[in-house]
């Protein structure tokens, strides 16, 4: 390799096919290999460059969020007028929801017996986003050799040590008093989704953010005695398994007329609503997880 | 009692089974346990899928089927037909296959503990696919697109190193565009149509063309509806994202993703043409050209790029851009035989590329692990299999007659027939992308099989790895030969869709 630069074009040709020489270089990002004693020499020069791609990106961004925001506004201002009664939202399915959702489902709040009656299917789809967006959290943050180092845990072992040392005790003792309001409150919530405002997702959030606030107040070490990673994927799974096989046999009775024995009961009562009650339970429970899941594993990477 | 339909239940139960198999795996904390519970739940599906075709095809019918006690636009609902059918045997085959054919690479690229959730994420993007397939309502289909695309974040990302998460990153955000695009879109045409389920909204569609009222709302929307999901298919201005992604994932993941994902996400686009705007509409408002010049552009811009790599997974990543680009312009036609050569060309790529990726990954681990083309030479001398496939697969995609890639090239080129105005060009373009293709495969495979001189003693092959990739090759002479029947399907689920 004396002479580089001199090669013939067969000899160009030969090494392309060889997959030694590409048309042109390709630009590989390494951090191993930047010259930064380069870099500092050229600062002000790949300042400058660097700036301008900037100014025109930034430049080409705001055009950009203009347009899109002023095409958004112009078609929203043409839309139908929100709530108005000739609307084309305003039609027979709207209609029917309102008028005989009571009677059909069995819940005497409609939303509830639109999402987990009428749309079903969609609302099993979302609870799978969420089982599955906590899943991959847990396949990101999860400790295992690649994302930890020695230092990391080195440097978790002293917060805990800190953490026992330091009795917040008025802290603790009100969160401690609040923590199980809120279990109830959320309980509450989901029991009552298909009577009054709230529901799975509404209660799960409430219980989640219970769970948030005891955990960060005693450590998570508590939180571990009740709730270790084996029970959160244990309420998971069985959770979207009651809610798959019920719905399961809910579709497919209600597509092949045939007779179903999930009794409506009386609306307003708190058994009623058929198949609701449970699935908003599931719901809520999944719900409650995947929020204090969120929380345990971007803390400590752990459950 | 009433009488039960079986056959019409094959959706729901596909889709319910596969979802089924993602809840419960998280059980299972051995990983290949969940690997055979998910590869035995795929054959499933792939059966009940081919009985389902036989139906269809055989009564000639499309048919819908109510998920719930609720008819038409009150509940949800599930369409399926001969091409719904065809696709999801496809899907299902080559999810096989792959999973068969790459299972080594998942077993040595990913965690232990962590190979139990990476099925989590197989299972559930099977089952997203299947119900993006089978849905008859947009709002459904939204829900297992964000399904579909957190799972295919999360397999790309599953190696855990550092240069397979910035590559996720990077996937997420022009995913997520698409995604946000695609629900605005949904809300828009909601409040002007008053209804999610796709017949209902083609109802008022021709209602509100005829009567003029929301023009620019309208026409607001299915801009953003079809350039949402074009996005998420990686059209041209956005194929970058796969070649920061294809490199950094595991090969089964990059099968999966070019093969499959991108493919329920155009299978997509082409209902939302039939059964939502109609494809006089599409056609009238010029959708179509559209399409048809960014999926030109795709396939020069993706062979160019290809052509320049020195690294085996990007060159099939920018190919995979390229190919995407053709089925866009077959769509971009917009004339029947175009749609139909483009659903070919879906199965033909989905069954080729997805053997490349598997055989690229086994030449590269009998080469240490590098991707450079120039480090892989001789490779085809230790992993014999991999070399055959690789080279099959090479020449499907430059279009070489008896393989796969050369019937959908034919059909391309006689559709153009019927769209005069566009022939020339898009006889050109694809004359140009041929020999680009062939100008970066042939290199590569000549290296791949050039003799080395050191008697090095042949690395251990899977066994299983061989087998996939045997049954690629020989579904991909298939298709190349006995295409008629499939060319037939295909025109028949189109008409019905």
């Amino acid at each position: 390799m004396n002479e580089p630069k001199k090669k013939s074009t067969w000899r160009h040709f030969v090494d392309w096919v060889n997959g030694e020489e590409a048309i042109e270089v390709p630009k590989k990002i390494s951090f191993k290999k930047i010259d930064f004693n380069k870099i500092k020499e050229n600062f002000e020069k790949y300042i400058w460059s660097g700036r301008k791609k900037a100014i025109f990106y930034l430049v080409m961004c705001a055009f950009v969020c203009t347009v899109f925001i002023a095409i958004l506004l112009h078609t929203v201002s043409a839309l139908p007028y929100f709530g108005g009664g000739n609307n084309p939202a305003s039609n027979e399915v709207v209609q029917r929801y309102i008028e005989s959702g009571v009677e059909e489902t069995g819940a005497t709040n409609i939303v509830a017996g639109m999402i987990l009656d009428y749309r079903a299917f969609d609302t099993f789809g979302e609870s799978n986003v969420l089982f599955l967006a906590v899943i991959c959290v847990v396949m990101l943050l999860k400790k295992d050799k690649y994302n930890t180092t020695q230092q990391e845990i080195r440097e978790e072992k002293e917060d805990e040590m800190f953490d026992k040392e330091d009795d917040n005790t008025i802290l603790k003792r009100i969160a401690n008093l609040l923590a199980p309001m809120l279990f109830l409150f959320g309980i509450y919530v989901v029991l009552n989704g298909h009577i009054s405002p709230g529901g799975g997702f509404s209660g799960g959030a409430i219980i989640g953010a219970g769970l948030v606030l005891y955990a960060s107040v005693n450590g998570q070490q508590n939180m571990q005695r009740f709730f270790k990673y084996k029970t959160f994927v244990l309420i998971n799974v069985t959770c979207l398994l009651t809610y798959c096989i019920l719905k399961g046999y809910s579709f497919f009775t209600g597509a092949n007329h045939l007779p179903n024995i999930i009794p409506k009961g009386i609306p307003g009562a708190l058994f009623s609503g058929g198949l609701i009650l449970p699935l908003n339970i599931c719901v809520g429970m999944i719900v409650a997880c995947t929020i204090y899941g969120f929380y345990a594993l971007f803390t400590k990477g752990e459950i | 009692m009433a009488h039960v339909n079986y056959i019409h239940n094959i959706p729901f139960i596909s889709i319910f089974l596969t979802m089924f198999g993602g809840i419960i795996t998280p059980l299972f904390s051995n990983g290949k346990i969940a690997q055979k519970i998910n590869l035995i739940i795929v054959c499933i599906v792939g059966v009940l899928s081919a009985i389902l075709l036989g139906s269809v095809w055989q009564n000639k019918e499309s048919f819908t089927f109510m998920m719930g006690h609720f008819p038409a636009p009150w509940g949800n609902e599930l369409t399926a037909g001969p091409l719904e059918a065809l696709m999801a045997l496809t899907f299902s085959f080559v999810m096989a296959t792959t999973l068969l054919g790459g299972a080594k690479f998942i077993q040595n690229d990913i965690l232990a503990e962590k190979q139990n959730l990476y099925f989590v994420m197989i299972n559930l993007l099977f089952g997203s696919m299947l119900a993006l397939i089978y849905t008859n309502d947009i709002f459904t289909a939204y829900v297992f697109l964000e399904i579909n695309t957190i799972a295919s974040c999360a397999i790309i990302m599953a190696k855990g190193t550092g240069e397979s998460i910035a590559a996720t990153l990077h996937y997420l955000i022009i995913c997520l565009l698409g995604s946000g695009l695609f629900l605005i879109g949904i809300s828009l045409l909601y409040s002007i149509t008053g209804h999610l389920l796709m017949p209902n909204i083609q109802q008022s569609i021709i209602q509100l063309t005829r009567t003029g009222e929301y023009a620019f709302p309208f026409a607001v929307v299915i801009g953003m509806i079809i350039i949402g999901i074009s996005i998420k298919s990686a059209v041209f201005p956005f194929h970058f994202m796969l070649a920061s992604a294809h490199p950094a994932a595991t090969p089964a993941s990059s099968s999966i993703l070019s093969g499959l994902v991108l493919k329920s996400f155009i299978f997509l686009n082409i209902k939302m043409f039939y059964c939502v705007f109609t494809i006089d509409l599409i056609r009238n408002l010029r959708i179509t050209n559209v399409l048809f010049l960014f999926g030109l552009i795709g396939m020069v811009v993706g062979s160019v790029s290809a052509l320049k790599e020195t690294r085996i997974k990007h060159m099939l990543a920018y190919s995979s851009a390229a190919q995407i680009g053709y089925i866009y312009m077959g769509l971009g036609l917009g004339n029947h035989a175009g749609m139909v050569a483009a659903c070919f060309h879906i199965l033909a790529h989905a069954a080729t590329k997805a053997m490349l990726f598997i055989c690229a990954g086994g030449l590269m681990s009998v080469s240490e692990g590098k991707d450079g083309i120039h480090d892989l030479r001789g490779a085809a001398h230790k992993n014999l299999m991999a070399g055959i496939g690789f080279t099959v697969g090479g020449l499907s995609m430059v279009g070489v007659p008896l393989t796969a890639g050369f019937v959908s090239k034919l059909y391309f080129a006689s559709a153009t027939i019927y769209s005069p105005q566009k022939m020339v060009i898009t006889l050109l373009t694809l004359a140009i992308s041929m020999i680009l293709n062939a100008m970066y495969f042939i290199p590569s495979a000549i290296a791949i099989w050039t003799p080395v001189e050191k008697k090095t003693e042949r690395p251990k092959v899977s066994r299983r790895m061989e087998i996939g990739i045997a049954i690629f090759i020989v579904t991909n002479f298939c298709l190349g030969i006995f295409y008629k029947p499939i060319i037939d399907m295909i025109e028949l689920g189109i008409g019905l869709l």
